[in-house]
C-alpha cells in the first residue's frame, strides 16, 4: 500500500509541472493557489492604485483643468500646454538645474563610494574599519530636513562653525552667507549629498572586494607587489564590471533624482539655481492653481526618464550581455 | 611582510584620511548636541564646538513643555510603529507569495511591480489621486500609499528564493499549507532580511516630512516632528532674506539656536540608537538583494 502511493505522488506531480494548466485548468489552479493569491494580489492592487491610477490624470495635461469641473468635464486644449512649456524659459532653468544636479551627484557619488570602499578595504585593522563604516553609514538614516538644518547652522553667518574657522584662521574678514549665493549651491548640495550617501554607497563595494579571491593578492605579495600596484591591477578590474553596471543604470535614473534637498537647501535667494522639475510643478499648481501646466511637467519628466532608462539599457545590453531590467 | 617604505607611508595616510572623514561625518552631529545643552544666549556668542560653555537641559525642559511638540513626537512614533508593523507584514505576504515558483500568476505580478520603477504618474497627479481619495488630512495618507514599496519586496523576495528549496518541500508534502510554510519555517530563518526590511520601512516613516506638507498640513492634529522641525527651519530662512534679498541677521536671533539644536536632536536620536544594532542585518539584506538585480 504504503508503496504504490508513494510511486504514485511523483508521476502526479510530475504530470503537473509538464501541463499544469492544460491538466487541471485555470478554475483549479486558482482553488489550489489560492493562499497564495489572497498573499499577493491584495498588496499588487495596492500599487497599482497609487503607481499606475495617477497616469490617468496625464489627460489633464491636454485639458485646461479647473478642480471644480474634474478630468470628465474640463475642456480639452490639445497640445496648448505643451506648447506653452516649450517656450517658457524658466522651465529651461529648472530642467538644467534637475539635469545638472543630477549629474554631478552621480558623478561625485560614484568616485567617492569607489574610493572610499577601496580605502576601506586597505585596512587591516578590524575594529578601525567596523567604526568608520559604521559612523559614515549614519547619515544615510537621517532626514534630509535635519541634513538641512545641519547644513544651515553649518554655513550660517551668525556663528556658523565654518565662518567662526575661516574667520579665525583669517581667511575671511567677515563671516560669509554662503547660502545666499545662488552661484554655490550646486556646490553645497553636491557636497551635502555626498556627505549623506557616500558610506552607504560603499557596501556593495565592499561585498565585491570581499568576494575577490584572495589567491590574487597572495601571488602578488609573492612578486612583490605594492598596495598601489594590488589596488591599480586587482582591486579596480574586480570592482569595474559592477561599477560600470551601476554607473549606466544610474544614468537612466538622472532626471529622476528627488527633490527633497533642492527643497529644503534652498530658498528664495537661490531659486534660480535650486529648484527641479518635480518643484517647478508643484508651485505652478498650488500657487497658480494651474493644475494642467503642472502635469504636462510631471508628464515630460516622466517620459523623458522612460526614455533614458531603455535607452540606458539598450546601450548596456549591445555591449554587454548581462540585462540590467 | 615585506613593509616597503612607500606601503608604510599609504598605510599612516589611508589611516589619517579616514580618521579625518570620520570625524567630519560625527562632528556635526556632537557640534549640534553641545549647542543643544548649552544656554540659548550664550549660544549666540559663537564658538560652541563639541562641549557645551554653559551646560543646561532647558532647551529640552523647553520644547518638551510645547506641547505641540510632545504630540507631534507621539504622532510620530505612532505612525512609525503602525506604519513599520503593517508595512512588514505586507511586504512578507507579498514578497513570499512572489517568491514560490509553481504561483501561477508569478510573472506577471512581478512585471507589473517592477514597471512601476519605471514609469510613474508623477508628483501632481499623485497629489490628485490623494484629492480625489478623500485621504487629504486623513492618518491614513501616512501609511497607505506607503504601504508597500517594490525596492523592499525585491530584496526580500531574493532573499526568500536562495532560501533551500528542500525545506519548504518536504513541509509540503507533509501538507502544510502556504501560510503554515511562511509563518513556521520560512519567517524563522529570514531574520537578517526582515530586521533589514523593517529597519528602512521605520527609517522612511520616521524621516518622511513631505506627505505631511503636502497632504496633511491644514490639519494640525497631524502634525508630525520632521514637518515641524522644517517649519522652524523654513521660518528662520524666510526671515532671513525677508529684506529684499539682504541677509537679515537680526532675523535669525530670533529663532534660537539651542531650541532649533533641541529639536534635531530629538529627532535624530531615536535613528541613532536602534541602526548600530542592525548593520550586520543590513548589510547581508542589502547585498542579496543589490547582487541579485
Amino acid at each position: 500500500m504504503a508503496d504504490t502511493a508513494k510511486s504514485l505522488v511523483p508521476s502526479q506531480t510530475e504530470v503537473d509541472r509538464r501541463h499544469p494548466r492544460r491538466r487541471r485548468g485555470l478554475g483549479a489552479l486558482i482553488a489550489s493557489q489560492h493562499q497564495l493569491l489572497v498573499m499577493s494580489v491584495p498588496f499588487v492592487l495596492i500599487v497599482i492604485l497609487f503607481s499606475y491610477v495617477p497616469l490617468w490624470g496625464w489627460i489633464m495635461a491636454f485639458q485646461k483643468y479647473t478642480l471644480g469641473k474634474g478630468i470628465m468635464h474640463s475642456p480639452f486644449v490639445g497640445l496648448d500646454n505643451f506648447k506653452l512649456l516649450f517656450k517658457d524659459e524658466q522651465f529651461y532653468h529648472v530642467l538644467r538645474n534637475t539635469l545638472v544636479m543630477g549629474v554631478l551627484n552621480l558623478v561625485v557619488s560614484f568616485v567617492g563610494a569607489i574610493a572610499l570602499a577601496l580605502l576601506l578595504n586597505e585596512v587591516r585593522a578590524r575594529f578601525f574599519k567596523r567604526t568608520i563604516q559604521t559612523i559614515t553609514y549614519i547619515p544615510h538614516f537621517v532626514s534630509w530636513v535635519v541634513i538641512a538644518n545641519i547644513v544651515t547652522q553649518l554655513l550660517s553667518p551668525d556663528g556658523g562653525t565654518l565662518n567662526q574657522i575661516l574667520v579665525q584662521l583669517g581667511i575671511l574678514n567677515d563671516p560669509y552667507y554662503f547660502m545666499s549665493n545662488p552661484k554655490l549651491f550646486w556646490l553645497i548640495h553636491t557636497i551635502a549629498n555626498l556627505w549623506k550617501e557616500v558610506g552607504w554607497n560603499t557596501i556593495i563595494y565592499l561585498a565585491i572586494l570581499g568576494g575577490l579571491n584572495p589567491e590574487h593578492y597572495e601571488a602578488a605579495e609573492v612578486d612583490g607587489a605594492s598596495r598601489w600596484a594590488k589596488m591599480r591591477y586587482i582591486s579596480i578590474p574586480g570592482l569595474m564590471p559592477t561599477a560600470v553596471l551601476l554607473l549606466i543604470i544610474s544614468v537612466g535614473w538622472i532626471i529622476q533624482s528627488g527633490y527633497e534637498s533642492q527643497f529644503l537647501l534652498g530658498n528664495a535667494m537661490t531659486i534660480d539655481y535650486s529648484e527641479v522639475l518635480d518643484l517647478y510643478a508643484l508651485r505652478y499648481s498650488q500657487q497658480l492653481g494651474d493644475y494642467s501646466y503642472g502635469v504636462a511637467i510631471s508628464m515630460f519628466k516622466s517620459v523623458v526618464s522612460v526614455l533614458m532608462v531603455l535607452g540606458v539599457n539598450y546601450l548596456a545590453r549591445r555591449t554587454n550581455q548581462s540585462r540590467l531590467l | 611582510m615585506n613593509r616597503t617604505r612607500g606601503d608604510y607611508a599609504f598605510n599612516t595616510l589611508n589611516y589619517a584620511f579616514l580618521t579625518l572623514l570620520g570625524f567630519a561625518t560625527v562632528f556635526p552631529f556632537l557640534n549640534l548636541l553641545a549647542i543643544s545643552l548649552n544656554d540659548t544666549l550664550d549660544t549666540m556668542r559663537g564658538g560652541i564646538y563639541l562641549l557645551p560653555r554653559k551646560w543646561t537641559l532647558l532647551n529640552y525642559e523647553i520644547i518638551f513643555r510645547e506641547n505641540g511638540l510632545l504630540m507631534a513626537g507621539v504622532r510620530s512614533v505612532i505612525r512609525t510603529v503602525l506604519g513599520t508593523v503593517l508595512g512588514l507584514f505586507c511586504t512578507t505576504l507579498l514578497a513570499y507569495a512572489l517568491s514560490r515558483k509553481e504561483f501561477f500568476l508569478r510573472k506577471q505580478l512581478n512585471a507589473v511591480l517592477v514597471l512601476t520603477m519605471y514609469i510613474n504618474g508623477g508628483l501632481i497627479p499623485t497629489y490628485l489621486l490623494i484629492r480625489n481619495l478623500h485621504l487629504m488630512n486623513h492618518f491614513a495618507v501616512y501609511i497607505l500609499p506607503l504601504l508597500i514599496s517594490v525596492y523592499n519586496v525585491i530584496i526580500m523576495r531574493s532573499y526568500f528564493e536562495q532560501l533551500p528549496d528542500g525545506i519548504i518541500e518536504s513541509a509540503k508534502i507533509d501538507g502544510a499549507s502556504d501560510y503554515q510554510v511562511l509563518f513556521r519555517i520560512v519567517l524563522q530563518i529570514s531574520l537578517p532580511v526582515l530586521s533589514t526590511i523593517a529597519l528602512f520601512i521605520a527609517v522612511m516613516h520616521w524621516n518622511s516630512w513631505f506627505d505631511n506638507y503636502l497632504y496633511a498640513s491644514r490639519n494640525q492634529n497631524l502634525s508630525l516632528l520632521q514637518y515641524t522641525l522644517q517649519k522652524v527651519l523654513i521660518q528662520s530662512a524666510n526671515e532671513i532674506v525677508s529684506d529684499n534679498g539682504h541677509a537679515n541677521i537680526q532675523a535669525i536671533r530670533n529663532n534660537p539656536e539651542s531650541i532649533r539644536a533641541a529639536i534635531t536632536m530629538v529627532v535624530t536620536l531615536p535613528i541613532l540608537f536602534v541602526y548600530p544594532f542592525l548593520q550586520k542585518y543590513f548589510v547581508k539584506g542589502i547585498t542579496i538583494g543589490a547582487m541579485k538585480e
